[in-house]
Formats: structure tokens, sequence, C-alpha cells
């Protein structure tokens, strides 16, 4: 009996090796940060690579063991990944390694896709080679349960709220409702440097290095440390939207569109999305580029390059938009016959992005390694100010020296919406 | 399987083979030292290496900064409290649990075999278990409410109630962590001879003395081992206390993990790998001197 069960389970074993084993070397080993939950990944392979004509071998990877694995397979000098897909912040981190192979032959033929040059600059990662292709964009929006609806200031516009009317609304709630119903994706894996950096800075700031402890700065953090008073406390716990929204323990929340997905595509007519708050300064919005990079050493480049070509395709960057929610970065109509829970995510991005006073920013570049330390700056800023009490201006001060420090460390000129600088970007 | 060796065929004691007995004991012991040499002396040292580096150059930046950061106090303050709570609770549970074990005449294997589930479960799994009891709509939320106890959802584990977070972090580790000492202890307990509680008995002793006396001083050896273990991992607790509280509790091994992944600074991170060693080898140290067995217990 027992020696049955184990040869059992050395088939098993066996089998579990002959399956995972190494791809064969005409494979494209295409190794991806995005698209990693499993019915995402799914459709990568089955649905937007249908149509590719090599064998692709897609693995979803986490983005720090990402860096990482590029790292041991250059230390061992063997390499198996051709392709690598990952956010731009995730790209950074590659390319101070040097594990990312210069693209400008790949960059010339994608000439005539009509990717925006702004996001061509940013594959650029602060160099002068283009290191990424630009696959996918994204950004950040609101999505509020029509329960909440009711409860909205007199006067407001719920697709041109400002910070101010956000706060009124959420402490209306709270005062009827007896709950805290806003929500922020401030939990471990959450997205909330983000919203400090490319929309709360930006829109009462104007900019979100240069002017880190001006006094609109602090202006800032004293409206939102107000504003956080009507927040569910759940928030320092939330990674993913999506959840608290379904489950109605929230009514209003921030996060990135691929966060809240999947609550709009399972109850679209429960929810409405929205453009993010403007501040003084403007509606800030962040603009969010996943891209495509050839490892350095890559065994397949030639087919890592029709690989490239190919998700590139204003075709199957429509699919792609379809099947998975991220919006093309080429020139392309959206199909009419879209998922009514995408459907209601780009008209809100398309909001944003054409609201009178928006406020562009991009993704830190040039930060290199260190894009991790600049998001600490900003979440232990919000921690020290929001959750501990601590006096905003002694915080400022403290912080800003950190933020100098990793600016004068990399060097890195500043990015829009900051003035452009010579040097590295300047905290005044 | 097993095919005696005939002891005819034994070979004779030659010079050589005389050598070969003095090697043969260190030829057995080489691959577990190789092993540990290779997959845990060696990335010891590289982590500590990579924790007094800055760039090329040899500097304790790494420590300053771990030392200067808004969550290093709070770690680890968080980290001691909870050995401190943890684990003395555990020793005296498992102890309790480990002789009514002995009392046990039916299915005592059946009792011993409920007990030591939680062995088999991940720490991330038992976190998770946990988060879904404690969660504001989890099941202690709606008992409560369901018999009328609270008016509505109470928040249990958020950063504005770090007291029942601590305390269903602490709930959470004993229910998963109590079974590897009551293992320990109950191999203990067997191996004490009858004869000496017999014995006791017939002078007189009480139950309680007994215990005392008898059972707790020969059971030194196993709760040493038992100490030792189960206070080093809960200095290396991570997984309930992230399932449960996300970042609302800091404790050292989060911090590592943070600084390794999010802020993608190895240096800090290893600084931090290097303090939980440092301070688990402090209480292995304590714990051998405290509960020093005499020689002649020794097995």
């Amino acid at each position: 009996m027992r020696v049955h069960s184990m040869k059992i389970l050395c088939s098993a074993l066996l089998a579990a090796l002959c399956l995972s084993g190494p791809a064969r070397a005409d494979d494209i080993v295409f190794m991806s940060t995005q698209l990693r939950p499993i019915e995402e990944a799914q459709k990568l392979r089955e649905v937007i690579l249908k149509d590719f004509p090599q064998k692709v071998t897609l693995v979803p990877e986490e983005p720090a063991p990402l860096a990482t694995r590029m790292k041991a397979e250059a230390d061992a000098g063997k390499r198996t990944v051709s392709v690598v897909a990952a956010g731009h912040g995730e790209l950074q981190p590659l390319q101070a390694i040097g594990a990312l192979d210069p693209i400008d032959d790949v960059a010339a033929k994608l000439k005539d896709r009509g990717i925006p040059a702004s996001l061509m600059q940013l594959g650029k990662l602060g160099t002068d080679k283009q290191l990424y292709i630009p696959w996918m964009q994204a950004t950040y929006i609101m999505v509020a349960n029509k329960k909440a609806l009711p409860f909205l200031p007199a006067g407001a516009d719920v697709n041109a709220l400002t910070y101010d009317q956000l706060a009124a609304w959420a402490k209306a709630i709270q005062e009827k409702t007896g709950q805290r119903r806003l929500g922020f994706p401030a939990g471990p894996k959450g997205l909330m440097p983000r919203f400090f950096e490319g929309y709360l800075y930006p829109a009462y700031t104007g900019g979100v290095v240069t002017p880190f402890r001006s006094a609109e700065a602090e202006t800032m953090w004293g409206a939102f440390k107000a504003l956080w008073a009507s927040v569910n406390p759940n928030s320092a716990n939330y990674d993913f939207m999506q959840e608290p929204l379904q489950g109605g323990e929230v009514w209003i929340a921030f996060d990135h569109v691929a966060r809240l997905k999947d609550a709009l595509i399972a109850k679209p007519d429960d929810f409405v999305a929205f453009p993010a708050p403007a501040g003084p300064k403007g509606r800030g919005y962040m603009a969010v580029v996943a891209g495509l990079s050839i490892a350095k050493g890559a065994p397949n480049r030639a087919g890592g390059e029709a690989l490239i070509e190919y998700l590139t395709e204003a075709k199957v960057q429509l699919i792609t938009a379809s099947e998975v929610g991220f919006f093309p970065v080429v020139k392309a109509e959206l199909p009419a016959n879209l998922n009514p829970g995408i459907k209601l995510e780009a008209a809100a991005v398309d909001k944003t992005q054409s609201a009178p006073d928006a406020l562009v920013s991009f993704l830190p570049v040039g930060l290199g390694d260190k894009g991790g330390q600049f998001n600490k700056v900003y979440m232990d800023t919000f921690q020290r100010v929001v959750l501990r009490g601590e006096p905003i201006r002694a915080v400022l001060d403290s912080e800003a020296d950190a933020l100098k420090a990793i600016m004068t460390a990399t060097n890195a000129p500043c990015w829009a919406p900051d003035p452009a600088s010579s040097g590295a970007c300047p905290v005044k | 399987m097993t095919t005696a060796v005939e002891p005819a065929a034994l070979p004779r004691a030659t010079p050589a083979s005389a050598a070969r007995a003095q090697w043969l004991p260190y030829l057995l012991l080489a691959p577990s030292l190789i092993f540990l040499a290779v997959l845990f002396a060696l990335p010891f040292l590289q982590t500590l290496l990579l924790s007094v580096s800055d760039g090329d150059k040899l500097s304790l930046a790494n420590y300053a900064k771990m030392a200067t950061d808004l969550n290093f106090a709070p770690s680890l303050r968080n980290t001691f409290a909870l050995v401190l709570a943890v684990v003395p609770l555990q020793v005296v549970l498992a102890l309790g649990m480990a002789m009514m074990l002995q009392k046990v005449r039916v299915a005592r294997d059946i009792v011993l075999w409920i007990w030591t589930i939680p062995l088999a479960v991940s720490d991330l799994a038992a976190g998770l278990a946990w988060f879904a009891i404690l969660n504001d709509s989890g099941y202690l939320n709606s008992v409560l409410y369901a018999v009328g106890a609270i008016p509505d959802q109470q928040g249990l584990l958020s950063y504005e109630t770090p007291v029942t977070l601590f305390i269903g972090i602490a709930a959470a580790e004993i229910w998963r962590a109590t079974a590897i000492v009551l293992v320990i202890l109950v191999a203990g307990v067997q191996l004490i001879p009858r004869e000496y509680g017999e014995a006791a008995e017939v002078f007189g002793a009480t139950a309680w003395q007994r215990f005392l006396r008898v059972t707790l001083p020969l059971l030194k050896p196993s709760l040493q081992t038992a100490l030792i273990l189960r206070t080093v991992l809960a200095f290396e607790v991570f997984a309930v206390v992230y399932a449960l509280g996300g970042r609302n509790m800091p404790v050292l091994v989060g911090e590592a993990y943070v600084w390794q992944h999010e802020n993608q600074n190895y240096g800090v991170a290893a600084a931090y790998a290097v303090l939980v060693m440092a301070v688990s080898l402090a209480a292995t140290v304590v714990y051998l001197r405290a509960l020093r067995v005499p020689r002649e217990q020794q097995s």
C-alpha cells in the first residue's frame, strides 16, 4: 500500500518536473508582472497571443522577484528570458542593474503605430536609449456606489469634484449613516503612494518633488488629515478597492482602473465611475504605462522583437482593452461592444484626460532602484501626519531631507508636473 | 532491504580499516556539514556583509537607516511584546495539555492528533482563517451582532484599535504554534520513568508537589528545547501579523520584508535580518544558561 502510494507520488513529481521543465530554446520566454492574476494570464495566453505565430511561454512574475531573477540570470550567465513586460516603475530597477537591452531598432520599426511621443520618451527611463516600448496604459479613477450619490453636497458635479467637495460628501455620509464609507488603497500592496504623487500633490501644489515642503503642501496635508476623519479606518489594509466596494464596506473609492475593474464588471448598474477631484492647482492625474522590453542577452531576440511588434498592433491593442481593461497606447477607437464595466472605466478615463483643469503627471523617471524609497517618503509623511498626528511642518521638513537625499543620489531631473530642472530635481 | 551482513564476512581489523573507522563519523557528518555551510553559513555571511556595506566600502549606514526609520521602534516593541505575551502562555498551555494527556486513557492518540492539527496549517493560512473570524464582517462580529451584544460592526484590526489587533494576533499565534511546544513536551513527559512519581507519592507528595518537584525538573531538557525553538520562531513572526493587520502592527521580519521588496533597499533589509538573528541568538543563550541541564541528565 505504502509502496504503491510512493509510486504515485513519484510519478506525480516526475510529471510536475516535466511540465515545468525548461522551455525549448526556440520558445520566447515572456516574463510579465502585468496581467498576473490567473484569469488575466489565461486571457493573455489564449486570446491576446492566439494569433501570434511563434510559441510563447508566458511566465507571470511578481515585481520584486523579477529584479532578483534578472540579476541571478545575469550572474549565472544563463539567460532564459527574452521579453520582459512590466510597469514603468518596475522596469526602472532593471535598467539600474543593466538587465535591459536598448531597442532603438524596434522603436524605429514601430514609428507608424502612433504611440505618443511623451510615452515613448518615458520608455527611455531617463537615458538616451529606448529601453521599453509602451504596451498598455491605465490611470486612476474614482468609483462610487449609487447609494452614495444622494449625499453629494449641493451644487457638486460628480464628474468635476473638488477635494473640499469630496470631504464634505464623505462627511455627510458619515453623519447620516454613522459609517465611514470613503476608502483609499493604503494597504501593504495598495497603490496609495501614487495618489500622493500623481493626484493630491499636483492638485494642491502643482508639483510633486519641488514643492514637497511648500506652504501649499502644508495646507494640503491639513486638509487631507481633516478628510481622513471620514475615511474608513480599514483603508490602511485595503490593497484592491474593488473588494470593499463589492462588499459594500466602502461606497466611494480611489484606485487604479485595473483594481476597480472587477466591481464594475460584476455590477455595472450599481456603480458610477468618475475622475479624481481637483485642488487649487488643477485636477492632478497620473498616466500609468506598462512597457515591453528585451532582456540583455536574450536567447531569442528576433522572436522577442516580433512579439513586441505583434502586441502593439492596433487590433491586438483593442483585444487587450476589451479582455483585460488596460487601454491602448496606439491610436485605436474602442469597440462598441465593450463590456459595460470597462465602458464605465473608459468613460471616466476619458473625462479625466479631457477635463479642462486636467494636470497630467508622469511616473517618476530616473530614480533607478530608489523608486521604492521615493514612494516611502510620501507614505511615511502620510503615516506621520495623518495616522500618528505629528506636526505637519516638522514632518515635511524632516521628510524633505530624505527626499533630497534620494534626488541627489540618483541625480534625477524633474518630471511633469514639476518645472524642468538642470541636474537633480530640487526640493525647495 | 535489511540484508544483514554475515559476521564471518566482516573484515579483520587492519591498520587501514582502523583509520577508516576513525574517519567514518566525519565522512557521515560531511553531507550535513556541507549542506549547512553552503545553504546556511554562506548566505548568512553574505547577509552580514551586505548589511555592513555601503556601495563598496564598509559602513554602518544601513543600521543607522534602520534605527532612524519611523517603524523601527514600533516594530521592535511589537515583536518583543508578542514574544513576551505569547511564548509563556504557550508553554503553560502546552504543559497543562501534556499533563492532561497523561491521564487520558481512551482515544489518547485522537486527542493528541486533534491538538496538533494547527501544526499542519501554514502560518499565512492560519492568519487568513483568523482574519475571517476577526474582520469587520467576520464571524465574531456576526455572532456578537446576532445576539445583540453590539449595535453595529466593530472594527477590531485597524490602526485605531491597536489593543484588539494585538490580542487578535496573539490569539492566532497561540492557536497556531502551541502544538509544536506540546509535541516536544509530550515526548519529554513520556521519557520520565514512572518510578519517580510513584516514589514521591509513597512519601506523601501531593499531585501539585509531584508536578513541581519531580515532573518539571525532569522535563527541563524538553522545556529548554521547546522554549528555544518557540522563541526563535516567535521572533520571526510575520505571516499572521501581515494577514491580520497588514502594516498596522509593524514587526521586525515584516520590516525586513518591506525594505527588501517595497523599498528595494537590500542593505537595510539585511540589517533587519542580522538584528533578528542576534536577538534570537541572545534568547537561545539565555535559555541555555537559565535552564542548564546537568550532564548526567543529558542524553
